[in-house]
């Protein structure tokens, strides 16, 4: 009987292992045997051992990109984390009219980053969109996205209004779930909405805040689409990181062998950062 | 001392306060929300002029005209064909594989599931990119590369483990009991998968279906990777290249943008109960 329930189950797992290790699992193996090779995408790919990783020891572009994809990081884990805790804290705390704000907070979340990219860079031209209203119209109206020193910041401002709404939906879902005796507890303690917040609210959701933080670190590392849509890597590569950069690499400098390494990079992050997450989960015994 | 048991706060005048700072702190958020939306709206039923002249307001004379104008211009009936075509393909996919997928881990006595479960979860967190390269040349010389079958194998592999582990999760919340007895009357293993199992997942299968549609309609990387031809394009990449065929034309912007959330703005109206309740088990998922 268990070994047939074991044949069976094989069976059932057979598609998804095959569409997986046809799409992902033998590419990703054949990714790191090309990221030691010369390769133009034609041709035969020719063996240059650890070269293009010595070369992305070196290249001050790549040093730029994973700098940017820190930053990006640092803005994504305090900005729409902490906008969605607090809104989802205050709605839980109105529930008459916490059903709409949910609803409007959510809405960009469904919107597609093409979509969002469009209405933000209308928002951002210096000539129609919301730069002349904050800061005045004239020839030095700010162009947000096409200044160097504020693009970056720009995109992560689109791309934040989209996110945000789906982390205070996570959250909320969360929040309503912990024990009321919890907070009556702290009320009878005399705690504030603030003190009950931080000693009640975000202890009781913690495995929830953590899950997000980890995938909020390994997307800001894969992010691509509101870069490339909205500055394309530009003004100058003020906005280049590793996700554009290895685009780049790859299909417009033909120069697959170096993208490749760039990707094993990319894999090596999001490997060591989920391996912190369940190495920490298990040494502090949450659950699974 | 009763006094700490009643729980309905009078509204003193702190409290008061308190209210009125949350509602404007809410209302804040609503606007930032809300607002860049509504102009989206308001400017695809605008001249190009009027936006000139008013760039965040109402439309004096809303210009219909415009939808229709994208609409051509941008070939938006072949990029809709192809979205549906290549939504439809992932998504019954996604859906049978992830379902039988799911089924192995959590219904049948399968003694590797804990390693499979970690293997779909690194799978999951595994970037598009460290792929990329070599699947590329892999679908160019399989044929496969600008194709909606193509794009439909790349969707399901990439979706299908994170649907497996939600749907797993729904699946052991409820009891095996109906499949051991229709096993016990005889039912071979397809029976009980098909007739027993099935009717009692349905639920949670819609729910990732849903998911998955809302990720496969919006998704932009992979479609621009992999789809060349632009009558072969999805809604996402077509109107990306419509954007920059465009740039300056932001009426017209505005309605194709409109125009590619119609149907997922429809879907979320008439099902977000459980559009919330999936996209939040999503992020619930390791918790």
């Amino acid at each position: 009987m268990q070994k047939k329930q074991i044949r069976i189950g094989w069976f059932y797992l057979l598609p998804l292992l095959t569409v997986n290790g046809v799409v992902v699992f033998l590419p990703a193996v054949s990714n790191v045997f090309l990221s030691f090779t010369s390769w133009s995408g034609l041709g035969q790919p020719k063996w240059i051992g650890i070269d293009n990783y010595i070369r992305l020891l070196q290249d001050d572009v790549v040093h730029q990109a994973i700098l940017r994809n820190l930053v990006w990081t640092l803005i994504f884990l305090i900005v729409p984390m902490g906008l969605a805790l607090f809104g989802a804290y205050l709605v839980l705390r109105a529930p008459a009219a916490g059903t709409f704000f949910r609803l409007v907070f959510f809405t960009p979340y469904i919107v597609s980053t093409v979509v969002s990219a469009s209405v933000w860079s209308f928002l951002y031209s210096p000539t129609l969109g919301l730069s002349p209203l904050l800061f005045g119209a004239g020839a030095d109206t700010p162009n947000l996205l096409g200044n160097g020193d504020t693009a970056l910041y720009a995109v992560a401002l689109a791309n934040i209004w989209q996110w945000w709404g789906f982390l205070m939906m996570v959250f909320f879902a969360a929040m309503q779930s912990v024990n009321p005796s919890l907070y009556e507890a702290a009320e009878l303690d005399g705690a504030g909405a603030f003190r009950k917040l931080i000693s009640v609210t975000l202890p009781a959701i913690r495995p929830t805040i953590m899950f997000l933080a980890l995938m909020t670190v390994i997307w800001s590392f894969l992010i691509f689409d509101y870069i490339f849509i909205m500055t394309g890597g530009g003004p100058a590569g003020k906005t280049e990181v590793l996700g554009t950069l290895l685009y780049k690499s790859a299909f417009w400098s033909r120069e697959a062998g170096y993208a490749a390494s760039i990707g094993v990079l990319m894999g090596l992050i999001s490997l060591f950062v989920v391996g912190i997450y369940l190495s920490l989960r298990k040494r502090l015994k949450w659950e699974i | 001392m009763g006094n700490l048991k009643t729980k309905r706060k009078t509204l003193s005048p702190k409290n008061t306060l308190i209210e009125v700072a949350r509602f404007t702190v809410l209302g804040l958020l609503a606007v930032f929300s809300a607002v860049p939306l509504l102009v989206t709206v308001w400017n695809s039923l605008k001249t190009q002029v009027e936006i000139a002249n008013n760039p965040l307001g109402l439309p004096s004379d809303p210009k219909w005209q415009n939808y229709l104008d994208a609409w051509t211009v941008g070939n938006f009936g072949t990029g809709f064909a192809s979205s549906v075509a290549v939504v439809v393909g992932s998504v019954l996919l996604i859906a049978i594989v992830s379902t039988m997928a799911a089924y192995a881990l959590s219904r049948l006595d399968f003694p590797k599931s804990g390693t499979l479960i970690l293997y779909l979860l690194v799978l999951n967190s595994l970037p598009i990119q460290l792929f990329l390269v070599p699947l590329f040349f892999v679908w160019s010389r399989l044929g496969l590369y600008d194709t909606h079958l193509g794009l439909v194998i790349i969707y399901t592999a990439v979706n299908a483990p994170f649907a497996t582990l939600l749907l797993r999760s729904f699946m052991i919340g409820i009891p095996r009991d109906y499949e051991d007895a229709a096993r016990v009357d005889g039912a071979g293993e397809f029976k009980v998968f098909l007739s027993v199992t099935l009717p009692l997942v349905w639920s949670g299968i819609l729910t990732i279906s849903l998911v998955a549609c809302l990720a496969v309609y919006n998704e932009f990387f992979l479609a621009l990777m992999f789809i060349q031809s632009p009558e072969l394009m999805p809604i996402s990449t077509s109107l990306f290249n419509f954007r920059n065929g465009f740039s300056t034309n932001f009426p017209l912007q505005a309605a194709a943008g409109m125009m590619m959330l119609a149907p997922m703005m429809l879907a979320f109206l008439v099902l977000h109960k459980r559009f919330v309740s999936g996209i939040t088990s999503s992020g619930l998922a390791g918790s």
